[in-house]
């Protein structure tokens, strides 16, 4: 009989690693696919990406598997990076790993597993999939500090019909574990951390080369000048660090912004008021399986990595949704994803686009 | 499941009869070549057997032969070296915009240290014309490099007619005949050229190995510097064994040259037949003009070349497509990008065969039919 063919992502890191390794264990015929997504080669033609490339080969050496690159520079510039830079220019805090999962790796690259005749797709991410009346159900995973379904909000049933996450039961600690014992060349490899394109580098830096800062004034919300900003798009909702703003007292917050006039508002402590919402407005509102009822309660992250909070979800059309929260709730900030779950089932999720309190929105944007 | 390897313009396997010979010179012709004594005089008389029998194969004298560690090692003598040597006549090359990158980053190179270079353009056909290549000279001009057969579509260049052309002029003529040589039987002195490059493992020879033909009374400054081996132009200890296998890669060339071209040449055909029996949407590239037989380079429009190319590997069939960057992703193919400008399908699906030795026409129809399937799947047809 010849063995189900699975075409396992691979990023050149511990995770993707250990994925598939625990296939081929599992007697899957493995396949590795490099992704190389952004170009940053140098006047000599060579790619940084290399380096995580030639960990892709010396895994799949140990692993005895062969592997693959694919190129998708040029739609993950179309899809995500565009989008990325036009959501900073709308002074929104973007989180380009939505996107990235939803426009590539699981469509382009799914496509492009299919293509070389995969029978499933495989990705190192945190979660698990589970069958429930004969639908595909997305579920955390079971490292809950390392669970990733608040990236994956934007996938259907449909597309995860025919993909498997090897990682969803275990703990990172265990991942590292199999990955030390099968002395796998990235068993000790630091974890990615930020934005994938921006890597190491400076974020300011990287965002000016792309987009022009016009520089402003930072202001209280009752219209105190406390001094100058950089630019609107370097600034984030709840951010603390690099106001300069000196003197007596609490630390200053972000706490808004008007893109007209450019002004960037700040505001004084932690717990100040002006940081605190309500309510929010979802758009690109998705779920992996439609829901049965139009208002519901589930609970909800505002940002990954945050504790779950009550909320009642309530569809304004097929896209849209108002969410309201039972606590009020800090710093959670236009771009980023509100994703919904019932228990483990992570149901999908928006982007925020609005935010209210009290019915009133907030200048966040 | 035993894989078809139709990837022989890339490296090509050793003839058992080369590794034969390999075998034995090793084991009995270690000696240095320039030592004085009995075992550096076997050594040297078998390096001279094979320089002989390369000469003629191309029409060159003996003195004429530059033995290197490949082509690229060749293709960078021929042109880095008479650049260098000839730096106070003139600083201008002319070459084409679908050289190998030997050739190409050979000359990237020397615009660093202050040459210009014009590149010839190439017609949709592959096929770059001599008049085109003579309207680049200018006063200037110390060297035209060109290919004679592309290594990605085959397509054979003007070389006798370019040489013919330069004649007139203080430019001497170089050409990469990596992929040429061994498919096409040719003559130094007719074509014209002073400067000639092949390497051994495209035509079942050992890898790192090959000559550069140096035209009598031309000269190229030496690459590598140390003891005066090769009449000072390359020095070295030279690859004994190595050389012994090319001077057998090449007399087996030569003697099966025309049955392997007539046997490339129903591959090509029963290939391109299967293609339209399965209604398949293709197109040749290349193939309006005369190209060397083993090459054949096919568009799959709406098939992308790296889907392509990894779901062939998996069912078993070795082809490629231009070059890989060092992240593992295909390059566009700067070929075809000179053919074909702005038609990235065409550029984006294209995939190269090579034939080869120890194809049999069985392969030839099982990597067809494999084709056809992937791209019927990756199309969705």
């Amino acid at each position: 009989m010849t063995k189900e063919r699975v075409v396992v992502g691979m990023s050149g890191g511990v995770d993707s690693s250990v994925a598939a390794l625990r296939l081929k264990e599992m007697g899957y015929e493995v396949i590795g696919v490099f992704m190389k997504n952004w170009d940053d080669s140098d006047e000599n033609g060579v790619c940084t990406a290399a380096e995580d490339y030639e960990d892709v080969i010396k895994v799949c050496n140990q692993i005895g598997i062969p592997y693959f690159a694919v190129n998708f520079e040029k739609l993950y510039w179309d899809k995500v990076f565009t989008y990325f830079l036009e959501e900073y220019q709308a002074g929104r805090t973007p989180n380009p790993d939505v996107m990235c999962n939803k426009e590539i790796k699981f469509k382009a690259f799914l496509e492009h597993a299919f293509n070389v005749g995969a029978d499933y797709v495989a990705t190192g991410h945190y979660a698990r999939l589970a069958k429930k009346n004969g639908r595909i159900e997305l579920l955390r995973g079971v490292d809950k500090n390392k669970d990733q379904t608040y990236f994956l909000n934007q996938l259907s049933s449909k597309q995860l019909e025919r993909v498997l996450f090897p990682l969803g039961e275990l703990e990172k600690s265990e991942v590292r574990a199999i990955a030390a014992n099968a002395g796998l060349a990235t068993a000790h490899k630091k974890d990615s951390t930020g934005i994938c394109f921006i890597g190491e580098r400076d974020f300011k830096e990287f965002l000016s080369a792309y987009l022009p800062a016009q520089p402003g004034e930072m202001q209280t919300l009752d219209g105190e000048v406390k001094g100058q900003h950089d630019g609107l798009m370097y600034y984030t909702i709840g951010q603390r660090q690099g106001l300069g703003i000196g003197g007596a007292g609490e630390p200053w917050f972000v706490c808004g912004k008007n893109l007209e006039k450019n002004i960037l508002y700040v505001c004084q402590g932690f717990d100040n008021e002006a940081l605190y919402s309500d309510a929010l407005e979802a758009v690109d509102v998705n779920f992996i399986n439609p829901p049965s009822k139009r208002v519901f309660a589930c609970t909800a992250k505002f940002r990954y990595r945050q504790p779950d909070r009550e909320v009642t979800v309530e569809m304004l059309d097929d896209r849209t949704a108002l969410v309201r929260f039972k606590n009020r709730e800090r710093a959670v900030t236009p771009g980023q994803a509100v994703v919904f779950y019932d228990g483990e089932v992570c149901l999908g999720g928006g982007i925020i686009d609005k935010v209210y309190k009290d019915g009133k929105q907030l200048a966040y944007v | 499941m035993s894989a078809v390897y139709l990837d022989h313009a890339a490296t090509s396997p050793l003839h058992p009869k080369v590794l034969e010979a390999m075998n034995n010179a090793e084991r009995k012709f270690f000696g240095n070549p320039s030592s004085i004594h009995r075992f550096g005089r076997e050594a040297r008389r078998q390096l001279e057997e094979a320089r002989a029998a390369i000469a003629e194969s191309i029409g060159a004298n003996e003195s004429e032969i530059i033995f290197t560690s490949g082509g690229t090692e060749a293709a960078n003598l021929a042109i880095i070296g008479t650049a260098l040597r000839r730096k106070h006549e003139g600083r201008h090359i002319v070459t084409t915009a679908i050289e190998h990158h030997a050739v190409l980053n050979s000359c990237k190179f020397l615009k660093t240290l202050g040459f210009e270079v014009t590149y010839a353009p190439v017609q949709q056909n592959g096929v770059v014309l001599a008049s085109d290549i003579v309207n680049a000279l200018r006063d200037d001009t110390i060297l035209v490099s060109v290919m004679f057969g592309n290594n990605e579509i085959g397509t054979l260049q003007p070389i006798s007619e370019i040489g013919q052309a330069l004649q007139e002029t203080d430019a001497l003529f170089h050409t990469d005949a990596v992929q040429a040589f061994g498919m096409m039987r040719f003559d130094v002195k007719k074509l014209h050229v002073d400067l000639l490059s092949v390497s051994a493992h495209k035509i079942n020879g050992p890898k790192g190995t090959g000559f550069l033909f140096a035209k009598e009374g031309v000269n190229v400054s030496p690459l590598m510097h140390g003891g005066e081996q090769e009449k000072k132009r390359r020095a070295g200890t030279e690859n004994v064994a190595g050389i012994v296998g090319m001077h057998t890669a090449i007399q087996l060339s030569q003697a099966s040259l025309d049955e392997r071209r007539a046997q490339y040449e129903s591959f090509r055909k029963k290939m391109l037949a299967i293609f339209e029996q399965h209604d398949l949407s293709f197109v040749v590239n290349g193939g309006d003009a005369d190209v060397l037989p083993h090459i054949l380079n096919v568009s799959f429009p709406d098939a992308k070349a790296d889907a392509l190319l990894a779901s062939l590997d998996l069912a078993g069939v070795a082809a490629s497509s231009g070059s890989a960057c060092t992240a593992g992703t295909l390059q566009p193919s700067h070929v075809l990008q000179a053919m074909f400008k702005d038609d990235e399908k065409r550029v984006e699906s294209a995939i190269r065969f090579s034939f080869g030795l120890g194809n049999t026409m069985a392969d030839i129809e099982k990597a067809a039919y494999e084709t056809v399937q992937s791209v019927k799947r990756i199309t969705g047809r």
